[in-house]
């Protein structure tokens, strides 16, 4: 029982990192229907350029935060310099975002190199601690991961539903051709909404170099992880990017730990049939 | 005009040249196959600098015949490796392949090679047992060990010196492991100790966690072989949860890449043993002889040769060694080149004396290292034992040997 219960823990520790990581992904995708296949070279970025902030301040939460604003940036200028030329050509735009993706990752793998890198934890979370009744040692920084994605999902709720900026991109989402007849300069705010992905996939890099590690590679794991949450969640949702990742986390989970051999097979089961059965994602709306 | 009248001529002399090249000159083409993308590109690199090295000592040329270095990348995937052959063999028109790196890898080459029987293959690193014990090829030689050979003398140091009884382990699922835990338990179990769990893990897995809570709590110690980045966390998650046990090590487990690395799992390395056929700060005179020529080669590489750059060596070096006996002939599908390369002997970096078995498998020197503090507080590897004259059967009666099985994850078992 208590080894259950540890593995539902550690599917929701999983879980809260697979949805840091596609939150971002199912934002852009949501109100410009471009999958962006740069995603995972963006929290790789996030990443790297977090270790190095953490690595020069000594302050680990200004590594998430510099890790967030780096990939923020270099995500606003993929949108202001190349996929924004090609606005409303979807299937242009993913192509020419896997072509940054093996460029971003080919620049880091030259940059940083093929070694791993762990972002140094503050004392307090690095090591583990008692949980209480089950008696067995947990990660704090596992724990701490939970409560960021949770703080990260009711901030990004929040700003969806009561902001100006969360009122257009949901317009956006609904019509995106009224919205720009009613006069706003959608350009700008497809580059906004591309910053706050960004913003959203290098946090997750830095938690995710925190937590476990980062290496040449990280980035196709990450991408295809957040492309399998979204597809079980439904393509533009946030709250469907939350179902799809815990589903996901408690699969891999378990499977890792009751049947390691087979435990990718979940994964991919559970998308199989969510494809079959509600082809949009388990809260997608469909495309009429 | 004048300028178009002399471009004209200069061109038609190139294309005479790049016609008349291939006549005149006898080169011998190596094609090397390792990984120069992921997580593995840099101790990719580190192989090609051993093949370069191995032709940089013999002049760039073998009797008079120039030597050309064709480099091509795999990506750990036996299809990318018997991509890169095909293309080193079919368009570059390669004599001799060095590679590959991983395991699986090797596997599919050896395979690969039956279909090319003008072109020899000398293993780069990849370690699968198979690749030479079972179903061999006849132009297929590895001048190294595989995975078990790499483990010898751990098992028993671990049950006779450090008296562990009891061994959970945790292991990648895939050729190479397979190899290093039956080279590890071949010993231990038969030095008494038991194995009552093995846990295959998905290469590449970052989570880890409840692997770490599965491990059971009356084991004596756990033998880890992960290779990178999936040891690094592995050992950080077990650390976390609270993990005390004593760690075992694989020959990838415990490099120097992961004992410079950051985090509190460290402390939890010290003295824990581990088998390599490559120790970095090894002092035999043959050892430092070539990692002076190393570093002299390349100011830009590691501080000291790798095992990869070691055994990429090995190979590149047999062929060069084999090529001038033969005069660097290649005639007659290269039969008087492979019965040179079979008949080889010649010392190792590591001092001992490296021939052949007749599966063309390397008899082979192999070190238990275990993780000391220095005076700096910086980790490294020590060597507590060598052990000369390894060869695929562990020492045992090679037909009694092959009886046990190829391995796999459930062979060899003593719960």
């Amino acid at each position: 029982m208590t080894f259950f219960l540890i593995v539902t823990l550690n599917g929701l520790t999983l879980a809260a990192l697979y949805f840091l990581a596609a939150s971002g992904f199912t934002l852009i995708f949501g109100l410009m229907r471009t999958v962006n296949m740069a995603h995972g070279a963006l929290l790789l970025l996030g990443g790297y350029v977090g270790f190095e902030v953490a690595k020069t301040t000594g302050f680990w939460p200004l590594g998430i935060l510099g890790g967030g604003l780096a990939a923020a940036f270099a995500g606003a200028l993929i949108q202001f310099g190349i996929l924004g030329r090609f606005q409303g050509d979807e299937l242009r735009q993913t192509l020419a975002s896997i072509a940054l993706s093996i460029i971003m990752a080919d620049l880091m793998l030259w940059y940083w190199g093929g070694i791993t890198y762990q972002v140094a934890l503050p004392d307090a979370l690095a090591g583990g601690f008692k949980l209480p009744l089950l008696g067995v040692g947990y990660a704090s920084i596992r724990l701490v991961l939970i409560i960021f994605a949770v703080v990260v999902g009711i901030t990004l709720w929040l700003v969806i539903a009561k902001t100006r900026l969360g009122a257009i991109i949901r317009a956006g989402v609904d019509d995106r051709e009224m919205l720009r007849a009613l006069g706003f300069d959608v350009a700008k705010i497809f580059i906004i909404v591309f910053a706050l992905g960004g913003l959203l996939a290098g946090m997750a890099g830095v938690v995710a170099a925190s937590a476990l590690s980062i290496a040449p590679g990280t980035d196709l794991q990450f991408l295809l992880s957040s492309l399998v949450v979204v597809i079980v969640g439904g393509m533009g949702s946030v709250g469907g990017a939350a179902l799809g990742a815990l589903l996901i986390g408690l699969a891999e989970q378990y499977g890792l730990a009751y049947a390691p051999t087979y435990g990718v097979v979940f994964t991919f089961a559970i998308m199989v049939f969510v494809l079959a059965v509600r082809p949009q994602g388990l809260l997608g709306r469909s495309e009429t | 005009m004048f300028t178009n009248l002399k471009t004209i001529t200069m061109t038609s002399a190139l294309a005479l040249g790049a016609f008349a090249a291939p006549a005149s000159a006898e080169d011998i083409k190596i094609g090397v196959i390792s990984i120069l993308e992921g997580a593995f590109a840099a101790l990719g690199q580190d192989g090609i600098r051993g093949v370069e090295l191995a032709v940089a000592e013999a002049g760039g040329e073998v009797a008079g015949n120039e030597i050309e270095v064709i480099v091509m990348s795999s990506d750990a995937s036996p299809d990318s490796a018997v991509n890169a052959a095909r293309k080193l063999i079919e368009q570059d028109g390669v004599d001799i392949i060095v590679g590959p790196l991983s395991g699986s890898e090797g596997l599919a080459l050896r395979d690969l090679s039956k279909s090319f029987p003008a072109v020899t293959f000398l293993n780069g690193s990849s370690a699968a047992q198979d690749t030479t014990l079972r179903d061999a090829s006849d132009n297929f030689f590895r001048f190294g060990g595989d995975g078990a050979q790499w483990m010898v003398g751990v098992g028993s140091f671990a049950h006779d010196d450090l008296g562990y009884e009891k061994v959970a382990v945790v292991a990648e699922d895939y050729s190479f492991p397979y190899t290093q835990v039956l080279g590890f338990m071949t010993e231990f179990c038969a030095a008494g100790g038991t194995v009552p769990e093995k846990f295959w893990t998905p290469i590449g897995a970052k989570d880890y966690s409840s692997i770490v809570y599965s491990i059971p709590s009356d084991v004596d110690a756990v033998f880890v072989a992960l290779g990178g980045a999936d040891a690094v966390n592995f050992l950080t998650q077990y650390n976390q949860a609270g993990g005390d046990k004593p760690i075992i090590g694989g020959s990838i487990t415990i490099d120097q890449s992961i004992l410079d690395s950051e985090g509190p799992f460290k402390q939890q390395l010290i003295g824990a043993p581990a088998g390599t056929p490559t120790v970095s700060d090894y002092d035999g005179a043959e050892w430092k002889e070539f990692t002076a020529s190393y570093t002299g080669q390349f100011p830009d590489g590691f501080s000291a040769p790798s095992i990869f750059a070691h055994h990429y060596y090995m190979s590149a070096h047999a062929a060069i060694l084999a090529l001038e006996e033969v005069n660097g002939d290649l005639s007659g599908d290269q039969a008087a080149f492979r019965a040179a390369l079979t008949d080889l002997e010649f010392v190792t970096p590591t001092g001992g004396t490296m021939r052949l078995d007749e599966n063309r498998n390397g008899i082979v020197d192999n070190f238990v290292t275990e993780v000391f503090e220095r005076e700096d507080g910086t980790l490294g590897n020590r060597v507590v034992k060598v052990v000369r004259d390894v060869d695929q059967s562990l020492g045992q009666d090679p037909a009694a040997f092959l009886a046990q099985g190829p391995v796999s994850r459930d062979n060899p078992s003593c719960p």
